[in-house]
């Protein structure tokens, strides 16, 4: 392999001394047209000049923004990348990416459109060159609905015609309870989270609870539950599925629906409409995505110019736009006469003069996770709109807390320095008490066993985490670690800002991760055992069939049946409760009541974990010779009596790891909970290594406060692990 | 008991079908969206796919490097290689662990055993950049090498806690007389106690195939070229910001998930051996 590799380089590095190209690197997360589109205008831009050579790299959305701030700051990030532009702020403090110089300022002044070079502009300066935007349009279905309504009160007489509940027909859809979506309604009701004015920087508070909010709040939750014109718990899929089946011929999406829409479905889109109320109209969100340079020192400058310079002109701009179906910064695309032909261009163009640029300041970051849990709360009809938002603007003033202050370090490096002493002490004297390295020289066999493990473990796993814990007594602020030490503890385990009962407590979360663990963990023991016992009788024929089906859940990526979950959990389409109907029972909403949404939780990594435990088990089992289950039969024992006394404790030291690292795994299985539940309701479903994710992402980046709930877990789980060696001894 | 009754066989068949039926259900979607050949995710109450497609297993699989050549199956084997020496890198560490922390007293024992188990109790949100900012000072990044070493160490603690478990439950009397015959530590450990632990090998083996097998956020993170990717990074990489394709997604899916069925059919006949077929009678 590093033959092929040595190879592959040297062959890359003769083509370049050959031609005297230096390659640019440009990462991506675009897929299908849109990336096609790219990839011709990169081919295009290595064939018309000899200086640079772009490479393209397509890296998963998911790890994108983590694969930057690794690889950046260590010199091995791109040249440049494609992001949206609402990252710009936080990249630009942590110094990740460099402004454009006055030159390409000018340049960009020309050729974009103004709203989008707004967009990416933080502190002054200009992050990024605006490839092309992206808003929420009204797409409608034209074999349902001729032309499509203006004003709000047109569009709620509208739906309500098409609107059967019964059948599950609906007159718009809309993902009411996400933030993004609704975001028109709030802006049409003179609301908004107070970071679009010019003045606004990184210390200014979002506002949340403002009576234009309160009011827009109020009129998606009509929608939905008074003219009942919008489906409840609409996720993006049952929006897509919905218009397809023709099930509802008005959706508010954005330009990616349109790979979504059936081959065989007519349809159009058009401006968002006026709410009738406030004569204002709907105004959505405008996201940028754009090229931004990677600030690192092989980042080629001149290379990243050269390109930026080709992909913005109006011959690549026509393909990204005709080919790409992008709506593209570029002014001049507009005035092609193929592209001013095409109506849905046009549409998303004029949709982009009437929207308002997301924030790329730190509050908007923070304003989602508050601002979405009141939405849910109020639309599920648990809250009034006025209450619910004055809850998520003091959830928003916990989350936007200023990290705490540094600290003059010496006094706990001197501590460190003692402890490290009293640490090596002890372990030399153990050694010396046990004699370690006589033993190693004496009875050198077991050591020489462990000791390539070990090694590796110490390398890959010990060390990290040591460095991974030493942030926690740091607090990071725009890229930078200061000294802090022990405040993000006592922050977390002593807070003041609320209750014990709130879901943000530790306490409270660590509640329900040990209720979580101990549930998961008992269902995937007795399921799999159960199994495990079916599988082993000899004469059963379909043996190999039913293993190999019944491992199906572990062996499918679990992301996608994770949702298809969630999909079978859902209020009104879902299968759970279409069976539950069906054996003539009510309904449930799932996600409304922590225990419903526990349950959904627990099932869906109930499915996906026993197959696991089934094969330790199915393992396990043949350690034991059957012969004395067969002997206990003859003394007359019945079945249960020979599982419990002879099979289960004649198990025990095969299975015990797997349910110690069962629980241990379990305790942090944050991808289940992210995906089937997403902490419904109000954060109550959230485990703790959620919570630390959260806060590490996509509240403030507080990494030092996320390490702290990290190394708060360790210890927890450490704890947990002492009592299970008891327990073991105990028996 | 182990005799067959009619009543017994038709009461297990029973229960396993119903059981093979409440785990297929949430699978058959995913064979319908990757039959259809649009991108939407199907909620319907209907799993049986309307129309029948491989369009978007074409699609995956004959996908084209820069230079022309087969991107798809150079990721294949990639993730192939990348799982089968993270197997066997995991299994032989492990083994010898294992049997060293069952079969012997030494100084420093408990202490080896629980490092192992509290490996496991770091989460991983504080291990991502300090593994990066490693694995680049060691030159292993952007490696297999780097992977598999990785991978393997997350799968190791399992490994070595399941054999040691297992090897506790065989008889020392085997060992005993193989040395009273003149065997040696070490042939005894290939010859005695490997071949009676096939049962717990083949689990550790699926679990460490598994660990490098679906792994995606470290492999795009610690990868910088699209021909060194593994399949889940690869599917991964049809979950957009805005919306997702889950046909491709869906086939991808399937694709990602044969090999390791393939794999567990072949090797499930040893996880029948061990005590009852191995040495002890004979």
């Amino acid at each position: 392999m590093k033959k092929l590799i040595l190879f592959f380089i040297s062959c890359l590095f003769f083509f370049s001394l050959a031609a005297n190209t230096s390659t640019i690197t440009l990462w991506h997360s675009y897929r299908g047209l849109e990336e096609a589109a790219l990839q011709e205008i990169a081919e295009n831009f290595n064939n018309s000049q000899t200086d640079y050579k772009v490479e393209l790299l397509s890296v998963p959305y998911d790890a994108f923004a983590n694969k930057l701030t690794s690889a950046i700051p260590r010199g091995n990030g791109p040249d440049m990348f494609i992001f949206a532009h609402e990252r710009i702020g936080d990249w630009a403090r942590s110094g990740i990416i460099d402004p454009l110089d006055p030159e390409s300022v000018k340049l960009m002044k020309d050729r974009v459109v103004n709203t989008t070079l707004n967009a990416v502009q933080y502190k002054n300066k200009y992050w990024g060159f605006p490839l092309s935007f992206k808003s929420l349009v009204l797409f409608y279905r034209t074999d349902m609905l001729p032309s499509p309504p203006a004003m709000t009160k047109d569009l709620i007489v509208t739906a309500k015609r098409y609107t059967d509940k019964s059948r599950g027909r609906y007159g718009l859809a809309f993902q009411a309870t996400d933030v993004y979506f609704s975001a028109p309604f709030l802006f049409g009701f003179k609301g908004g989270f107070c970071l679009n004015t010019p003045t606004a920087n990184d210390t200014t508070p979002a506002c949340i609870d403002n009576p234009g909010n309160i009011k827009a709040v109020q009129y998606i939750s009509d929608l939905v539950n008074k003219y009942k014109i919008v489906p409840e718990e609409a996720t993006s899929a049952l929006v897509t599925q919905l218009f397809n089946e023709g099930k509802v011929p008005m959706v508010i999406n954005g330009p990616w629906f349109m790979g979504e829409i059936s081959k065989n479905v007519p349809y159009n889109i058009a401006l968002l409409p006026t709410v009738s109320e406030t004569g204002e109209v709907l105004k959505p969100f405008l996201t940028v995505e754009s090229l931004i340079i990677a600030n690192h020192e092989k980042t080629n400058i001149k290379g990243v110019k050269a390109f930026a310079n080709y992909i913005t002109d109006a011959q690549a701009g026509k393909i990204r736009a005709l080919k790409g179906r992008q709506a593209v910064a570029t002014k001049e695309v507009y005035k092609d006469e193929e592209v001013s032909a095409d109506k849905f261009l046009n549409v998303f163009r004029q949709q982009a003069e009437i929207s308002v640029p997301m924030s790329n300041l730190p509050g908007m970051r923070m304003v989602w996770e508050p601002m979405a849990t009141a939405m849910r709360k109020v639309i599920r009809g648990a809250d009034t709109s006025d209450h619910a938002l004055s809850a998520a603007m003091n959830q928003y003033k916990i989350f936007s807390q200023t990290p705490p202050e540094g600290q003059d370090p010496l006094i706990y490096i001197l501590i460190m320095i003692v402890a490290a002493l009293a640490g090596i002490i002890y372990i030399v004297r153990q050694i010396r008490k046990y004699s370690v390295f006589k033993s190693m020289k004496t009875m050198p066999a077991p050591y020489l066993y462990v000791l390539p493990a070990m090694f590796a473990m110490i390398l890959l796993v010990f060390i990290p985490f040591a460095v991974g814990t030493c942030v926690a007594f740091t607090a990071h602020r725009a890229g930078n670690y200061s000294f802090v030490g022990f405040s993000n503890f006592i922050s977390i385990l002593f807070a003041q800002d609320f209750p014990v009962t709130n879901p943000l407590s530790f306490y409270f979360t660590l509640a329900v991760t040990v209720l979580w663990t101990a549930v998961n963990v008992f269902l995937h023991v007795t399921i799999g055992l159960f199994f495990a016992l079916l599988l082993r009788e000899p004469w059963l024929k379909l043996k190999g069939i039913y293993r190999v089906l019944l491992i199906i859940p572990w062996a499918v990526p679990n992301y996608i049946t994770a949702l298809i979950w969630k999909g079978m959990f859902n209020r009104q389409f879902g299968a759970i409760n279409g069976l539950l109907i069906w054996l003539g029972l009510e309904p449930v909403s799932w996600f409304s009541s922590f225990w419903t949404s526990f349950a959904a939780n627990v099932t869906t990594n109930t499915w996906l974990g026993f197959p696991f435990m089934m094969i330790t088990a199915l393992g396990a089992l043949q350690a034991i010779p059957r012969e004395l289950e067969d002997a206990a039969a003859v003394d007359g024992a019945n079945m249960f009596q020979r599982f419990w006394n002879i099979t289960l404790p004649l198990l025990k030291p095969a299975l015990l790891p797997a349910v110690i690292l069962g629980s241990v795994w379990t305790f942090n299985m944050f991808n289940i909970i992210y995906l089937v539940s997403g902490g419904e309701p109000d954060g109550g479903t959230e485990i703790l290594i959620s919570e630390a994710y959260k806060w590490a992402f996509q509240r403030q980046e507080r990494y030092g406060y996320a390490a702290a709930y990290a190394t708060l877990i360790f210890i927890v789980l450490l704890v947990y692990s002492k009592t299970t060696e008891k327990l073991g001894k105990g028996k | 008991m182990r005799e067959r009754t009619l009543s017994k066989s038709i009461f297990i068949n029973l229960v396993l079908i119903l059981a093979s039926i409440a785990v297929m259900y949430p699978v058959l979607w995913v064979i319908k969206m990757a039959l259809t050949p649009a991108q939407g995710f199907s909620l319907s109450a209907n799993p049986i796919p309307d129309t029948i497609s491989l369009s978007n297993f074409a699609d995956i699989m004959t996908t084209k490097d820069a230079n022309g050549g087969w991107l798809f199956g150079r990721q294949c084997l990639n993730s192939i290689v990348i799982s089968a020496a993270t197997t066997l890198l995991g299994i032989t560490l492990a083994t010898t662990a294992g049997y060293a922390f069952s079969r012997f007293t030494f100084p420093g024992k408990n202490i080896g055993m629980k490092m192992f188990l509290v490996s496991q109790m770091f989460p991983g949100v504080v291990m991502a950049i300090p593994l990066y900012i490693l694995l680049d000072t060691l030159g292993l990044l952007n490696s297999m090498a780097g992977l598999v070493l990785v991978y393997s160490t997350t799968a190791i603690p399992f490994c070595v806690w399941m054999l040691k478990g297992y090897f506790d439950t065989i008889p020392k009397d085997l060992e005993e007389a193989a040395l009273i015959d003149g065997a040696s530590q070490w042939t005894i450990f290939i010859k005695v106690i490997m071949p009676l632990a096939k049962p717990a090998i083949v689990v550790t083996a699926l679990f460490s195939f598994m660990t490098a097998w679906n792994e995606f956020i470290l492999a795009a993170t610690f990868l910088g070229d699209e021909r060194a990717f593994t399949l889940p990074v690869v599917l991964q990489q049809y979950v957009g910001s805005y919306s997702t394709e889950w046909g491709h997604f869906a086939a991808g899916a399937i694709l990602v998930s044969l090999p390791v069925m393939l794999l567990f059919f072949l090797l499930q006949k040893h996880l029948v051996g061990g005590l009852t077929a191995g040495g002890v009678k004979g």
